[in-house]
């Protein structure tokens, strides 16, 4: 049982990890070809730091994920906060569902709906050009905003409501006990909802497709590299960041690990 | 902790950032030896302004392996801002300009684009007297069907399709489209996978006008093309790169400068024009008629046209170009070259036009009973 338990494990990880592998095996090619491997070289890494479009690109999808995270988080976090203090059980439930849709709705739809609602605003207002970097921000943080209030709310349930109580019997003014207690207790979920929000905003390609504009994020750049084949910079870039992200989880592990045992030790 | 964690990441995020700008900034410096003379052309009259411009993606030399950064270049010289960004069909830029929601200075569509949105009156008028440099545009490039006068576009690009062949393989095979119905080639061919493309391989062969609206030819042509599926191997596009350099498959027809780089990493390739004609299509620079920055865009019309920018271009992107100074240049890497400038192009060449939405349905359709058949 255990040797079959063992072999499953190892196929699971290599269906899992086998196109990476692949696609950092071919980013170290010589040449060309995605399919002949004629040497090892780092020149599509050195190609990379010249190609000023893919690399525009990159910095445009990093501060919108990085931008659209931190603003939904913020916001998310209020409307959590927000709709647990409602006091009609109804008006609460169908708050919630309605700031869910975003969730459940196709991509496309979103994108879609969107691009329309903004180019109906700009005629409204007769800009020539109504697409950009706001707009391509705001669906960002449109899309964002219920997986932040998902993964806030139920944190935000569990926390004892006694404790603001208790934090203002010993002398806290109303927010300073927010953000004394509340917060910091809810801190994890916070954090779960700002990492979703940053991953899903970084390879989202649908929403931003419609909504962009000349703000063109990194996967609209590669795909519109069909006209010839996809450049291997492209896997190159793809093999950094993969790289950055394997070390991030692997630090995040570590300070998660130390932070607990002193948990412990206290 | 986590405050720490958060805290961290933005900083990691911030440096990776602010690492990305530098390099975009240090790649200025390096002298290309560019020889732009200016002739008060480029001032710097429009600095500061921005200039978007809307090409295919990889359709430009974008500094890699020395070559030049052609918009960092061109913002060197004027001071304007290059607001680079790509598509990948030509129906796609039609519609994000269709749309409204945004405007941009510089497309860069196909002929018969070109002719549609000429027909919609999408297109704002180019003085081509203005441009010192629409001199080095071929002759036989100019005035094309659809702007007889050239008052809408400077051609950039030309190609044309032609059969792709592993000698080693197959040997020589006979240089007609009937080779990829050849069934000695069973399960070694390949077609286009999309209609137009597809059908135009069929056209060919029943001398076909490739933009006829007569449901008759499409119909034969749609007959022609059931009967290929039997030796076919598959219908491809992007895909045909790595069944050729692997020799997967040995016969297929693609765009000729396509070939080249698939014949860099395979020698066995070889390619040919077949007897009965083929199809050619052009890519040229145009403006809409929402263009905001006129003036910064025709600059730079005129600037895509200069020698060393044309070389480096036709030389990143492997296209024939319609520009003489690079044609006829021997320091050019596809000088003379027999496949991008053959001497005895094949006769029949048909460019693409815009057909009505009917014929456009009806040849869809055929395609999709064909996929199934």
């Amino acid at each position: 049982m255990k040797t079959v338990s063992r072999i499953y494990t190892v196929l699971m990880l290599i269906f899992l990890y086998a196109p990476v592998a692949v696609m950092v095996f071919f980013s170290l090619n010589s040449g060309g070809s995605v399919w002949v491997f004629s040497g090892f070289s780092l020149k599509w890494y050195e190609g990379l730091m010249e190609d000023t479009t893919m690399l525009t690109a990159l910095t445009h999808t990093i501060i919108i994920a990085v931008l659209s995270a931190v603003i939904s988080t913020v916001i998310g976090t209020a409307a959590s906060v927000g709709i647990l203090s409602l006091r009609k059980k109804f008006t609460k439930k169908v708050i919630t569902s309605v700031t869910n849709i975003p969730l459940m709705n196709a991509d496309i739809v979103t994108g879609v709906s969107l691009m329309l609602l903004f180019i109906f605003i700009g005629r409204l207002f007769s800009l020539d050009e109504s697409l950009g970097f706001v707009t391509v921000l705001i669906a960002h943080i449109t899309f964002n905003l219920p997986y932040v209030i998902l993964s806030v709310m139920p944190k935000l349930v569990q926390t004892d409501h006694n404790l603001l109580d208790a934090a203002m019997d010993l002398g806290c003014t109303k927010t300073a006990s927010f953000f004394k207690v509340i917060l910091p207790s809810v801190s994890t979920g916070i954090f779960t909802g700002f990492i979703m929000a940053f991953t899903l905003s970084l390879d989202d390609f649908v929403i931003s497709y419609f909504t962009c504009g000349h703000y063109q994020t990194l996967p609209i750049v590669i795909y519109n590299m069909t006209k010839k084949t996809v450049s291997p910079d492209v896997y190159a870039l793809s093999t950094v960041i993969f790289v950055i992200i394997f070390v991030l989880l692997i630090l995040y592990n570590v300070v998660q690990n130390k932070q607990d045992k002193r948990r412990t030790a206290i | 902790m986590n405050k720490k964690l958060i805290s961290f990441i933005m900083a990691f995020m911030l440096v990776f950032t602010l690492c990305s700008c530098d390099n975009q900034g240090g790649e200025e410096d390096d002298e290309n030896g560019l020889k732009v003379d200016c002739r008060g052309e480029y001032s710097k009259a429009l600095s500061g302004t921005v200039l978007n411009v809307y090409n295919w993606g990889e359709y430009i030399s974008d500094g890699e392996d020395d070559a030049i950064d052609v918009n960092a270049e061109f913002e060197k010289l004027t001071g304007i801002k290059v607001n680079y960004t790509t598509y990948e069909s030509n129906e796609t830029m039609y519609s994000q300009i269709k749309s409204g929601g945004v405007s941009y200075d510089i497309i860069i569509p196909s002929d018969y684009m070109i002719e549609r949105m000429i027909n919609e009156d999408m297109l704002r008028k180019i003085d081509t007297d203005s441009l010192s440099n629409y001199d080095l545009i071929e002759k036989k490039y100019k005035g094309l069907y659809f702007d007889k006068n050239e008052e809408y576009s400077v051609p950039y690009n030309v190609g044309m399709v032609g059969i792709i062949y592993n000698k080693k393989q197959i040997g020589e095979p006979e240089k007609s489209w009937k080779a990829l119905w050849d069934p000695k080639y069973k399960d070694m061919s390949l077609n286009f996978n999309n209609p137009r493309d597809a059908f135009m391989t069929a056209q060919m062969i029943l001398g076909q006008d490739l933009n006829t609206t007569d449901k008759k030819d499409w119909d034969a042509a749609s007959e022609l093309l059931k009967k290929q599926k039997s030796v076919l191997q598959s219908y491809v596009m992007d895909e045909i790169y790595g069944k050729m350099e692997t020799g997967e498959a040995s016969i297929a027809p693609y765009y000729a400068g396509d070939f080249l780089v698939m014949k860099d990493e395979n020698p066995d390739l070889e390619f040919y024009y077949p007897n009965e004609g083929t199809n050619i299509f052009i890519d040229s620079m145009c403006i809409p008629k929402n263009v905001k920055n006129y003036d910064a865009a025709m600059m730079y019309i005129n600037f895509m046209l200069e020698p060393d920018v044309s070389l480096a271009n036709a030389e990143y992107i492997g296209y024939a170009s319609p520009n003489k100074a690079v044609v006829s240049n021997p320091e050019y890497c596809y000088f003379e070259d027999e496949i991008l400038y053959p001497e005895e192009p094949p006769e029949n060449i048909q460019y693409y036009h815009d057909l009505d939405t009917e014929t456009r349905m009806y040849y869809e359709n055929l395609w999709i009973d064909i996929k199934l058949y």
